[in-house]
């Protein structure tokens, strides 16, 4: 029988090899240096986790009712501050889009300095913008709502964006090509092809944002996170438990709903 | 001739009445629910939002300049942070790989296997990682392994999604020529499925691990390691001059981090 044989496989140039073999040492470097200098103190990890866990985990699934008007209220408040915030958001980023997509009013120029803006602004996690509010208009669900607010439009803002760098260009083209004016080709060429996947993302990131927002009040900005810092000092894991519990089923049902408009909208 | 020019001229409406009614509803449900946020989350807020805004440029002024002099002390518990990152996103990584395998539609054909891990996934998904922080802070005390652990488990959650989308959408020939050719599963898998995916996993990997950065540096907060809990520390001694400094240099760190990882998978894909 005759001997089978794979083909022979393709040569690789030796720049290639070269590039992969250089990535390779950097990816060794960075873990070496990763594990040498990180101290993790297992000992004490374990020997905590072995008297804490009867004390913490069983709690956490027998959720303490008695809390649960409490704990409803505080999600309530965090189910409006991610809901001003990202509608707040929405609208903030909408014009901002406009500047950074390419095809749009700003051209090159005007794009580069708009994905700037709205990279800076993704730069600051939700949580460090929720201090900077506080500081400034006190500890209320309003900082909240002001973190959220700025913290969705970067992320909104590259998302819309890129939707409108991806419209069907010819339209506006026809329209021009029509003696159309800027104004009317915005409103009958560009928005009827944005709005849906406008809408979409927008719903999306209220999802999004009522689990950044949920989080908000471990610095003071309102919402269940507050109610998360004490029952972790106090150590309350049956409160804890409810907690939990309620931002399972808020976010679940919340994002079975979102997704339920999302895809009826596009 | 002139019946047609009517017709013309007649304006069709663009969008049904039906429609047009509908989006009334729904833009003044959304802006009655808008307004009403906006007067609950002002509630307790003293004097206002006018009152605020005034107050907003006053209190800003105070954490400026900012004092560098601390960047030396920062400079170690940020490398911390980056190090609690790399091994969350490895770590995530491995364990992604049978998670994703599991709730991938097309692979696996045992119906209540693949909804059972779907589940699991969703669940999982559903918990902020500050919350998994504060739970794991207090199971395993204060330090950089409940860190990690929170880290691990939240990534997990985003990049076994990310990951089994991608295999659903993979073309199917391949593996099913492989299996009619005979491989078994792990042939099957190792062969034809793993070079389709491996340029999109890496791109995820990456994309998690920008996540994870920006996740990680406020873990402290919540003494979970990391340079969260240095600015922590600053802001509840009112020290607003040092807080910016260790905010700046969070934000330069996500940058070049971001900037980085864009290239890189940029390079890939």
């Amino acid at each position: 029988m005759e001997k089978l044989q794979l083909p022979p496989k393709p040569e690789k140039s030796a720049l290639k090899k070269i590039r992969a073999v250089i990535i390779l040492i950097l990816v060794i470097a960075l873990y070496v240096w990763t594990f040498t200098s990180i101290n993790i103190d297992w000992g004490r990890a374990i020997e905590r986790s072995i008297s804490n866990f009867h004390r913490v985990v069983p709690k956490l699934f027998s959720p303490d009712w008695a809390v649960a008007g409490k704990v409803g209220e505080a999600m309530l408040e965090t189910i409006f501050i991610a809901f001003a915030g990202s509608l707040m958001a929405a609208i903030l980023a909408v014009p901002l889009s406009f500047l950074a997509a390419q095809n749009m009013m700003g051209g090159k120029v005007g794009s580069t300095i708009g994905k700037w803006i709205l990279s800076a602004i993704r730069a600051f996690p939700d949580l460090i913008l929720a201090i900077l509010f506080v500081v400034a208009v006190g500890p209320n669900a309003f900082a909240g709502v002001l973190a959220i607010a700025i913290g969705s439009t970067g992320m909104l803002g590259k998302m819309f964006s890129e939707i409108i760098e991806s419209i069907d260009m010819e339209v506006v083209q026809a329209m021009e090509a029509n003696g159309a004016n800027k104004i009317q080709i915005l409103f009958y060429g560009v928005i009827p092809q944005i709005t849906p996947e406008f809408l979409s993302y927008a719903i999306y990131r209220f999802e999004v944002d009522i689990r950044a927002s949920s989080i908000l009040g471990i610095v003071g900005a309102g919402g269940i996170g507050t109610m998360i810092i004490f029952a972790s000092s106090n150590r309350n894991w049956n409160e804890m438990g409810m907690i939990l519990l309620a931002i399972v089923i808020v976010v679940t049902v919340i994002d079975f709903a979102s997704a339920k408009i999302r895809r009826k909208i596009v | 001739m002139t019946t047609k020019n009517t017709l013309a001229q007649k304006t069709m409406p663009l969008y049904p009445a039906k429609t047009k009614i509908q989006v009334t509803i729904i833009f003044f449900v959304v802006l009655g629910i808008y307004t009403y946020s906006m007067i609950k989350t002002q509630e307790d807020m003293v004097g206002g939002f006018g009152g605020a805004l005034g107050n907003m440029y006053t209190v800003i002024e105070k954490f400026f300049p900012p004092n560098f002099a601390i960047l030396p002390a920062i400079w170690d518990s940020m490398m911390q942070t980056i190090q609690m990152a790399i091994i969350a996103t490895t770590i995530a990584a491995i364990l992604t790989v049978p998670l994703a395998v599991l709730s991938a539609q097309n692979i696996t054909t045992f119906k209540p296997l693949y909804y059972l891990t779907r589940t699991l996934l969703n669940l999982l998904r559903t918990i902020p990682d500050l919350v998994l922080a504060v739970i794991f802070v207090g199971l395993f005390g204060i330090g950089v392994f409940p860190g990690i652990l929170a880290l691990t488990v939240f990534s997990l959650g985003i990049l076994a999604k990310l990951i089994s989308e991608t295999i659903e959408s993979v073309d199917m020939n391949p593996l099913e020529a492989m299996r009619a050719s005979g491989g078994n599963v792990f042939q099957v898998i190792w062969y034809s499925l793993v070079p389709q995916i491996a340029p999109q996993f890496t791109s995820l990997v990456l994309y998690v691990f920008e996540i994870n950065i920006r996740a990680s540096v406020v873990l402290g907060m919540v003494g979970a390691g990391g340079v969260g809990l240095i600015l922590n520390q600053q802001l509840k001694f009112y020290n607003y001059p040092n807080a910016m400094t260790v905010i700046i240099v969070i934000f330069a760190t996500v940058l070049i981090i971001e900037y980085v990882s864009n290239k890189l998978r940029e390079a890939l894909l």
